[in-house]
């Protein structure tokens, strides 16, 4: 749930700056440091504020007669503030610079539209004639021509990113009713024009975009009371001019028979967005009024009233929003979780939630099995079609249609591609906006990789499905042969984000990654990049040690021959815990068998599987648990640091788990009697320690509840009403 | 209604004393009932068990058995004396010296004529009772041990004594002892002694014991065998009583824990009877030290050692151990447990009772000084109530500008229990009498503390006290005394006082005055006797004005109106009637109640009400409580049927104020000051409530001997 919480003023705002279209602020930008912010109004002045403090730490003003027109900015790596006044001269300051009229000056040969600076790609000037430049070019010779791209264009947006460490500029321009939106990569120099598909009477009136996974997300705020979404690819290979990005419908911003009038909205994750505007009802005067809206649900999540007015700007930087409220700069503190229809219904109890929301649309699951026996058959390629048709309700969804329609036999037609146009238009059609069976197209998209990966050995995709799988809530379901074939090419990296994500794998190959992970030699796992967060809070292990010992049966010569090699070594080892007991595994195998303890399984399908577990790798394992169990209880709340450990109940469930499977072996064999024995030593002194506990706690539950029977006060004057 | 400013006291550091023994007199449905303070009490079971006498204790008058001879009392103790109480007059009647050190146990024969006690020196005398007293008859055969329980043989020849690991039967006619049961025999390495707690001897010859061992036991005297042997406890079995009929037998054990033994047969239509241990009970937390059978119930008393144990005299060193092994007390609780199968019907009678409090006043309240003054058996305590400036809406505990003071302890000389005290409303004096002595203080607040003056030759004549009240002026002060008479005492500047008249009903009363009402007007003056009559006297002309017509129940409260000199009483059978003082007759709204009948739950509380009072800014109110519920009547208001819910506040509080209105009644209860020990009206707004949490007291007592633990 979403909720706005407690609210401060930040400043007074002077005569220019107040409530109405024309006033307000100029923007509102980060300050060099966290909680500070930079503040330029229209006139001539701009203002670093402490937020939480609610004191300026400094003010700076242009001389009478010049007007600041590009907001102050602050260059993050260098702690300078950079602004523009009179559309052409740009100043450069610090800190400890009082007056404007002294500091750093050029003239450029345009006028600036905006400055983004970005944290660690330096400042990027943005012209109104569309030119972009770096800063640093710009200074070399602030001279210098700009080109005019966007001829009588006006720009009305402008966001900068970083993407791949290089800065990606995109700004949204006007002509005659028509959007426009240019994506310019710096670096590469590559520039995109894009048209917005638009619908008549309704025009574009604000713009907020985000960077993911390569594809900049682009939202605009139309005239007609909706939020509208669209995907601009960021690899983009085809030099077509203006292609036409197809929008999709992210919200309708109505409730209950009134519409809210939006002026300026935010983006706050990836399901909630905040808006700013006028709650018009029928018949009642319009309340301004600033509104968190859950995309997900399509949902009202909360609002608050503005009866002073606003400016219809609104900024929101680290979990604040800043907007002008009357006369003043309020700033409204927010918190947002998770959406999830729990938390939608207000049934939400463990707020902690997954970060991971993974689920499977049923529906969608049919029609991709439908897309899949078509694709097997080749048979009848009307079928899906017709099974599409059925779910659409609406015309909207209609419209939208005839892209996704053709997913299976856009498959089919690539089933004979070359890779790279094969992989480029699955880009393609993972880009096109949010579907209703999106998961299912997704689904297809795995399958038709895996298919040619089947029938090409020499052929994987590594990073490609990497990427589906870190960023798109796929299942097990959705694409059954992924784990298999990732197995068989030891994709170690994308089988330990399958076990993080999917929420179904199957036991079998829950056991065969598990099997997988222990045979595989740390020796071989310390080239592998993968994920280590689960691990580097509580494994204490020098990264490069070498001396990792690899537990695995080579050429038919049991290690544990060396034991006493083993031995000798262990003492020279810098990572032994209090217990004296080091981490049998390197930090790769542990991050991997972390991902398995992770995974879902049920006790009864796994049981089967786990006794056919070699006896050397159960030892492996169960050393492992071990360690990680004696770690546990290392801490009094028998956590584990970091994100994602395994928890205590994980390690023991699977601690019993492989006793049980492994009996009869661990019985025989001789290396596990140590281990078995300092096992139950350990398990039978926490028993008495807990059987301790225990007492002190009925102790405690007894004074606990004669504290509440006796009430410690033996005066009181209270108020009763008798009714 | 309204809102009130609660004063919740709970610094009244009452403990109860603890149940001693206790004698059941089934002829008059009464119930006799020592404490280990020496008080002595009679609750009337057909007055809705309402406590009916209470004979304040003495430090040196322990009372280790009570008996009923027809309709008096006896009772003996440690001291060596046998003594008859006075119940009209509420004291004792006279004493006579046993002879014998002191009295373990006293038994009465079943025509009540013959009293038999037994005696530290293991002898076992007979005393006659006789007009005006008893009189030594004779000595029985003489052993060594003490005689710690009696128990006369229905037909009257024999009585069987029990004594440390032994117990005798004895001849009356001839005195000589006919038998001698060692009851440890079959127990042949337990050195420890074993003493026999308790004793009765069945119209069959058979003869039950309850002893240390936790046994229960019945013996054949003329065989000397034992027929049965049940264990029931751990530790000690200390009571048992048996029916009249002698089908069923109650035991208390030292854990607290009591049980019953029924004569059961073998089979079903069977000849044979066997006696079986059939219901356990646990009310108390402490040693069941007396139980008592009467038809219908199983009594029970929890006995307590905050009794005055070294009061008792030093003890001869034998004795000392036996009178540590009962210390570990109780929790002074009288418990009565019908008898399912004894009931008729299911309902109200079949409920169980427990009695923990007083069914009388031991507190008083100064309105307009906000004082309060708490009675002990030996001490009062003057306290001044604090204050707070702020207000709030219900449920709201304030913030006190100044906290409650201890000003006074008033420390009684001598021996003597305290009867009654009383605080005048404007403070400055203070009264109190014990059965001897009548003390009356001129109390003087100044800047730094109080000053507390002794008002010296206070006639005697005012006693013997048992409800003291101040005129609502502090003018003068009433003084119920006995034989029916009220003494008017007027107080005089700057301090003194004067015996100005004594009042008396017109055709004489034997019995003691233990209740009074004074009009706020100063013009009448209620006063009730033992005998339930309540009688009106005008005060202007200090002449009876009227009786109260006379109702089959005890009165437990009176108060006059202040505005209209109504006079509302309060019956032990939960009844309430209005009566006009002025118009001598009960008023229309009490023939309502009485035509249309109070509530069913109202009716069905077993507690009596022990306060009544008035506001005066809304005179159609009556406040008043119990020790579960403090409630006010509305008289405006319609009287509750039995098909509306009485205790209403809580869901009257959930609705609007529209719907309110059709589900109001006249009867606005709060249960939420509990134990209620006192409750009065300070001012228009403002109430004070005593209460005393159980857990206050249970704190207070020593750990039980044994507790059950684990489900045993």
């Amino acid at each position: 749930m979403a909720a706005l919480c407690e609210s401060f003023t930040l400043c007074g705002l002077g005569p220019s700056s107040g409530v109405g279209l024309d006033g307000g602020l100029l923007a509102l930008e980060p300050g060099p440091d966290h909680d500070h912010v930079l503040l330029t109004d229209r006139g001539r002045t701009a203002t670093l504020f402490k937020v939480s403090d609610q004191k300026p730490l400094g003010c700076w003003s242009a001389k009478h007669g010049q007007i600041i027109t590009c907001p102050v900015v602050c260059n993050f790596e260098t702690h300078e503030y950079i602004a523009v006044h009179d559309d052409k001269v740009l100043r450069i300051w610090k800190n400890t610079d009082v007056n404007l009229d002294k500091v750093f000056k050029a003239t450029l040969s345009a006028d600036v539209y905006r400055i983004h600076s970005l944290p660690k790609g330096g400042p990027v000037v943005l012209f109104k004639g569309g030119g972009v430049r770096t800063l640093d070019v710009l200074l070399e010779a602030p001279q210098q021509e700009i080109e005019n791209i966007i001829s009588d264009e006006v720009i009305k947006w402008s966001e900068a990113f970083m993407e791949h460490q290089q800065p990606v500029l995109i700004f949204a321009t006007e002509k005659d009713g028509d959007s426009f939106v240019y994506v310019q990569k710096l670096k590469m120099n590559d520039l995109h024009k894009y048209k917005l598909e638009q619908q008549e009477l309704s025009k574009p009136l604000s713009f907020t975009a985000y960077i993911k996974n390569q594809i900049i997300t682009l939202l605009c705020l139309s005239s007609n009371d909706s939020v509208y979404k669209f995907l601009i690819p960021l690899q983009q290979n085809t030099e077509e001019e203006e292609q036409i990005l197809p929008r999709s419908l992210l919200l309708n911003l109505s409730v209950s028979g009134s519409v809210l009038k939006g002026t300026s909205f935010v983006v706050l994750d990836k399901d909630h967005i905040a808006v700013l505007g006028s709650l018009a009802t029928a018949g009642e005067e319009s309340k301004e009024c600033l509104t968190i809206w859950n995309t997900k649900f399509q949902t009202l999540q909360t609002s608050k009233e503005l009866p002073l007015g606003t400016s219809g700007q609104i900024w929101c930087y680290e979990k604040k929003f800043f907007f002008t409220h009357g006369k003043v700069l309020t700033v409204v503190m927010y918190k947002c979780e998770t959406s999830s229809l729990a938390a939608a219904v207000g049934k939400l109890k463990d707020s902690q939630a997954p970060d991971v929301s993974s689920f499977v649309d049923w529906n969608t699951l049919g029609d991709e099995e439908l897309v899949i026996s078509f694709q097997s058959q080749q048979s009848v390629a009307l079928k899906p079609e017709s099974g599409m048709t059925l779910r659409s309700k609406k015309n909207t969804v209609a419209k939208v249609q005839p892209d996704t329609l053709s997913v299976g036999q856009l498959l089919l037609n690539l089933k004979d591609a070359s890779t790279t146009v094969f992989e480029n238009e699955l880009r393609q059609v993972m880009s096109k906006g949010q579907m209703p069976d999106f998961q299912a197209t997704i689904g297809c998209v795995v399958t038709a990789l895996i298919n040619r990966c089947k029938a090409n050995p020499k052929y994987y995709p590594r990073n490609f499905l990497l990427q589906i799988v870190q960023n798109q809530d796929l299942s097990y379901s959705l694409c059954p042969d992924l784990m298999v074939v990732a197995l068989e090419k030891k994709d170690l990296h994308l089988l330990q984000i399958c076990l993080q994500r999917f929420p179904d794998i199957p036991e079998e190959i829950t056991y065969a990654c598990l099997r997988a992970f222990l045979s595989i030699s740390d020796a071989y796992l310390q080239r592998i990049d993968l994920n280590l967060e689960s691990v580097i809070c509580y494994l204490d292990i020098e990264f490069n040690n070498k001396e990792v010992k690899t537990e695995i049966v080579e050429n038919g010569f049991s290690t544990e021959l060396e034991q006493d090699i083993w031995e000798t070594k262990i003492t020279k080892k810098p990572h032994v815990t209090s217990d004296g007991e080091s981490c049998p595994v390197g930090p790769q195998k542990a991050a991997l068998l972390n991902a398995v303890l992770h995974s879902a399984y049920s006790e009864t399908f796994l049981l089967p599987h786990l006794k056919n577990l070699p006896a050397q790798q159960a030892v492996l394992f169960l050393r492992y648990l071990y360690y990680l169990y004696v770690k546990c209880s290392e801490k009094i709340n028998t956590t584990l640091p970091g994100t994602c450990p395994p928890t205590v109940n994980q390690i023991m469930d699977w601690l019993c788990l492989l006793l049980d499977a492994q009996f009869s072996v661990m019985v025989m064999l001789p290396e596990a009697k140590e281990l078995l024995s300092k096992l139950h030593k350990f398990v039978r002194a926490q028993v008495r320690f807990y059987s301790e506990l225990n007492k002190i706690e009925g102790s405690l539950r007894e004074l606990q509840r004669l504290n509440h029977q006796k009430d410690p006060h033996t005066y009181s004057i209270e108020v009763l009403e008798l009714i | 209604m309204g809102e009130f400013e609660v004063h919740r006291v709970r610094f009244f550091g009452l403990v109860p004393a603890g149940v001693r023994c206790l004698a059941w007199q089934p002829r008059s449905d009464r119930l006799g009932l020592a404490r280990t303070d020496g008080t002595v009490e009679v609750y009337n079971f057909a007055a809705n068990y309402f406590q009916e006498k209470v004979i304040p204790g003495h430090e040196t008058r322990s009372v280790e058995a009570l008996c009923w001879a027809g309709d008096r009392l006896f009772g003996a103790g440690l001291s060596g004396e046998i003594t008859e109480y006075d119940l009209a007059g509420l004291c004792v009647a006279c004493s006579v010296d046993g002879c014998g050190g002191p009295i373990w146990s006293m038994a009465v024969n079943s025509s009540g004529t013959q009293l038999a006690i037994g005696c530290d020196d293991g002898s076992i005398k007979l005393f006659e009772v006789v007009p005006g007293g008893i009189q030594f008859e004779q000595n029985l055969d003489r052993r060594k041990g003490r005689i710690l329980c009696l128990s006369w043989h229905p037909s009257d020849t024999h009585i069987a004594a029990g004594s440390i690991d032994s117990l005798r039967v004895l001849d009356v006619c001839s005195g000589q002892t006919v038998q001698r049961i060692m009851v440890n025999y079959h127990v042949q390495k337990v050195k420890q002694e074993c003493i026999v707690w308790s004793i009765a001897f069945l119209s069959s010859g058979t003869v039950v014991t309850s002893d240390s061992f936790g046994r229960v036991q019945f013996w054949d005297w003329e065989q000397g065998t034992l027929l049965d042997s049940h264990t029931v406890s751990n530790s000690a079995v200390l009571s048992l009583a048996v029916s009249e009929k002698e089908d069923s037998i109650v035991v208390g054990t030292s854990a607290g824990a009591t049980y019953q033994f029924q004569l059961l047969p073998v089979k079903l239509n069977s000849q044979e009877k066997r006696w079986i241990r059939t219901k356990p009970f646990q009310y108390h937390t402490h040693d069941v030290r007396a139980v008592a059978h009467s038809s219908t119930a199983l009594i029970s008393g929890g006995r307590t050692g905050c009794g005055n144990q070294e009061g008792l005299g030093i003890p001869p060193p034998d004795l000392f151990w036996l009178t540590c092994a009962w210390l570990p007390g109780l929790d002074a609780q009288l418990v009565i447990r019908p008898l399912m199968e004894k009931m008729q019907d299911k309902g109200y009678e079949a409920a169980l009772r427990k009695f923990t409090f007083p069914h009388r006043r031991l507190v008083s309240c100064a309105r307009e000084a906000r004082l309060l003054l708490f009675q002990f058996s030996q001490h009062l305590e003057l306290w001044r109530l604090g204050s707070t400036n702020r207000t709030g809406k219900d449920g709201d505990v304030l913030p006190l500008s100044s906290m409650p003071e201890h000003l006074v302890q008033l420390k009684s000389k001598g021996p003597e229990h305290i009867y009654c005290s009383c605080v005048s409303p404007c403070g400055s004096w203070v009264t109190y009498a014990t059965a001897s002595r009548f003390h009356l203080y001129r109390v003087h607040y100044e800047d730094d503390g109080v000053r507390i003056e002794k008002i010296p030759k206070v006639s005697k004549l005012l006693l013997p006290a048992y409800q003291l009240q101040f005129s609502s002026d502090s003018s003068s002060l009433f003084v119920a005394s006995a034989r029916g008479s009220v003494h008017v005492v007027l107080l005089l500047e700057p301090g003194g006082c004067r015996h100005l008249h004594t009042l008396q009903p017109p055709s004489g009363c034997p019995e003691a005055v233990y209740l009074l009402a004074l009009s706020t007007d100063g013009r009448w003056l209620a006063a009730v006797s033992g005998d339930w009559a309540i009688h009106v006297y005008k005060l202007k002309r200090l002449k009876h004005h009227c009786t109260v017509p006379l109702y089959s129940c005890a009165v437990t409260a009176l108060a006059i109106h202040p505005v209209t000199n109504n006079l509302v009483i309060a019956y032990s059978d939960q009844q309430l009637f209005e009566f006009s003082i002025p118009e001598k007759q009960y008023t229309d709204w009490s023939r309502t109640v009485q035509n249309s009948g109070l509530h069913k739950v109202w009716l069905e509380r077993d507690s009596p009400i022990t306060h009544i009072t008035f506001n005066p800014k809304n005179p159609s109110h009556i406040l008043l409580h119990d020790t579960y519920m403090f409630c006010i009547i509305d008289k405006s208001l319609p009287l509750p049927d039995n098909s509306t819910l009485l205790m209403n506040q809580c869901i009257l509080k959930q609705l609007p104020e529209s719907a309110r209105q059709q589900q109001l009644h006249a009867f606005k209860i709060c249960k939420k000051f509990q134990p209620l020990l006192f409750a009065d009206l300070l001012d228009e707004k403002c109430l004070v409530m005593v209460e005393r949490p159980i857990m206050d007291i249970k704190t207070q007592l020593p750990l039980p001997t044994q507790q059950k633990k684990f489900g045993t």
